[in-house]
């Protein structure tokens, strides 16, 4: 019954995607310089979004210390970029392997903790990691004032400046991303990740590397997020500790609960709840984040499963009910 | 050389024992609920605001040390331990059954709701608690120094503990939280009022942390609405530490966390301080995946 109707619906579900797209192209000749910026950062948090949703979506991995990875993608582009004069084109994959490494040699040892002592352990990395970015070792990360002077990003002849440009990398990349992603939640690994959030036992069972699985969603998520992180850095050009803290892991992570865990729609439209709520409550003046807090309560008490739940969370949490 | 470690390890204890009593109402949450109450820093630190407002604005202070202290920190318990169970009803009983992560958000959400709170109602900068000379007399026991206010944070926490442990392990109302903690659909079947009990842990976790929060105020005497953010980290680490939903593991993790970010700040240094406090967590939890003391929560699987 459900692949009739999906397929039935698939034409028409394509048009709509379609003419969305469409209008993001158009988008920024529109809405001047301004919305586009505000574009811009919504879309470097919708890629935040997606890697972190890899980790905590996907494979039920509770990691409230994501923002540690976007700041190893950010630092990366900063020093490697003003101490060495590495160009910033180069240095945007080398940001997301950079970030992709850390993932791995940080939560290797830490990945059989269960739930919430993993949630503790990823605070204290996104906290050490704040301190000593702000204790500046060896005169690298320039403490509280970070690393300033970036440089743009050079394509050819077209320098990566104007608001319009960065708009279009970060549609561009995340286009790219969803894409992939929505590739990789169909495939055996997507499926697999899926399968050690329902039941971890179970997955192993059925033969299902648990251990290499998890480790490969820290890695991609950690370098997915590194590459946010410099392109951050980039349009930035100044980076500095505070926007790293452990409240942005926590804005991450509310994201992909808000949107629904494990759906890929469900992290824009948390990233749109979480970035464009402050500023539709901006006319209640100093009460704004009192009442984002009470509506943060009020959308989890309403929706508990998420904004935009994943199709097949729905169809399994469906089964049971019925069972 | 001694005396700097005496030094710092009774200024360790000191704070460690305030983080025992905040990683209390986590602990005691988490075994019954499972749920990471991040909200719960806020009530603490809710707690240090109004004992300051009622020693400042009201002539409670006037009674002495004692009596003052004493009426002041039932009050500002009393208020906590209703706020609390208005929390609960409010943001986490209607999510009892949507999984683990939707209550995590909800908390996430009161938890800036009531700092934004604290901010709108006491203003953003620090407050000062008023000096009251009687907390500062020490006394020097064997070259190292200790206050009358360390004395009692110490005192009182400890007392407050093994009051705690006591009713968890001899009473029927401690079996019961017992039970409720290893299996809820049991416990109800064998005739336990769940949502009683639940109610019962958001009465003493933040009545706990409140009487944290006013003895932090007077022990420090700055106040800020952000304390609460940086109070639940550590509160909740020590319970981490000590094995989350152990009751016992939680006073023993706040103690030690206490003493090891006094002895980093002693001998390492106070700005990396909470760089080695995680470090050792990280490193305690690779060899004790849960805690020092283990932990007393069944994992469903």
């Amino acid at each position: 019954m459900e692949v009739v109707s999906e397929a039935k619906e698939f034409p028409r579900r394509r048009l709509i995607y379609g003419a969305l797209f469409l209008l993001l192209l158009i988008f920024p000749f529109k809405a001047g310089p301004y919305w586009t910026d505000v574009a811009t950062f919504f879309g470097i948090y919708v890629l935040l979004g997606l890697s972190l949703n890899i980790i905590v979506g996907e494979v039920g991995l509770f990691n409230m210390g994501h923002a540690a990875f976007y700041a190893l993608g950010a630092y990366t582009t900063g020093i490697l970029n003003t101490v060495w004069g590495i160009p910033t084109v180069w240095l945007l994959p080398v940001s997301g392997i950079v970030a992709g490494g850390f993932g791995y040699l940080l939560t290797r040892p830490i990945i059989h903790l269960r739930g919430d002592y993993l949630l503790i352990v990823t605070i204290g990395l996104n906290e050490i990691l704040r301190i000593t970015l702000i204790n500046d070792p060896w005169g690298l990360t320039g403490g509280p004032n970070g690393v300033l002077g970036i440089k743009r990003m050079r394509l050819g002849s077209l320098v990566i400046s104007r608001p319009i440009h960065f708009y279009f990398l970060v549609l561009i990349i995340t286009t790219l991303v969803v894409m992939a992603l929505l590739r990789l939640q169909r495939s055996r690994i997507g499926r697999a990740w899926n399968y050690i959030r329902e039941d971890e036992v179970a997955a192993e069972a059925m033969g299902i590397d648990v251990r290499s699985m998890k480790l490969l969603a820290f890695v991609l998520g950690a370098g997915l997020a590194g590459i946010a992180g410099s392109i951050y850095a980039t349009k930035m050009m100044i980076i500095s500790p505070e926007s790293f803290t452990f409240w942005e892991s926590i804005v991450l992570f509310t994201i992909v609960v808000l949107g629904g865990m494990g759906s890929i729609p469900g992290v824009i439209v948390g990233s749109a709840v979480m970035m464009i709520l402050p500023e539709l409550l901006r006319d209640f003046m100093q009460y704004r984040m009192l009442f984002f807090g009470a509506a943060m309560v009020v959308m989890m008490v309403f929706r508990p499963q998420g904004l935009w739940p994943s199709k097949r969370w729905q169809l399994e949490m469906g089964r049971e009910t019925e069972e | 050389m001694l005396e700097l470690f005496l030094e710092q390890l009774v200024n360790g204890l000191t704070v460690g024992s305030v983080y025992s009593l905040v990683a209390l109402g986590y602990t005691m949450v988490y075994g019954v609920m499972r749920l990471i109450n991040f909200a719960h820093g806020e009530l603490f630190m809710l707690g240090s605001y109004l004992g300051f407002t009622l020693l400042v604005s009201t002539s409670i202070g006037e009674l002495g040390v004692g009596w003052g202290l004493i009426i002041i920190v039932l009050m500002v318990a009393g208020a906590m331990a209703l706020l609390g169970i208005l929390i609960e009803r409010v943001a986490y009983a209607p999510l009892r059954k949507s999984g683990r992560l939707a209550p995590v958000v909800s908390a996430l959400g009161v938890s800036i709701f009531l700092q934004n709170a604290a901010m709108l109602i006491w203003g953003s900068r620090y407050r000062a608690y008023p000096v009251w000379a009687a907390l500062d007399r020490r006394w020097e026991i064997g070259g190292v120094h200790i206050t009358l206010m360390q004395a009692i944070i110490l005192g009182v926490s400890i007392n407050l503990m093994l009051l705690l442990y006591c009713m968890i392990q001899r009473t029927t109302l401690g079996a019961a939280i017992r039970a409720t903690a290893i299996d809820q659909e049991t416990a109800r079947l064998m005739g336990i009022d769940v949502n009683a009990i639940i109610r019962f842990i958001f009465i003493i976790g933040p009545a706990l942390g409140a009487v944290a929060g006013v003895m932090v105020g007077l022990y420090y005497r700055q106040l800020h609405f952000t304390m609460g953010w940086t109070y639940s980290l550590k509160a909740f680490t020590a319970a981490i530490m000590g094995g989350i939903g152990n009751i016992p593991g939680a006073m023993v993790g706040g103690m030690f966390l206490g003493i090891l970010e006094m002895l980093g700040a002693g001998y390492i240094s106070a700005a990396w301080k909470d760089v080695f406090v995680f470090v050792i967590l990280i490193a305690l939890l690779i060899l004790r995946p849960t805690g020092l003391l283990g932990e007393r929560v069944a994992e469903k699987v």
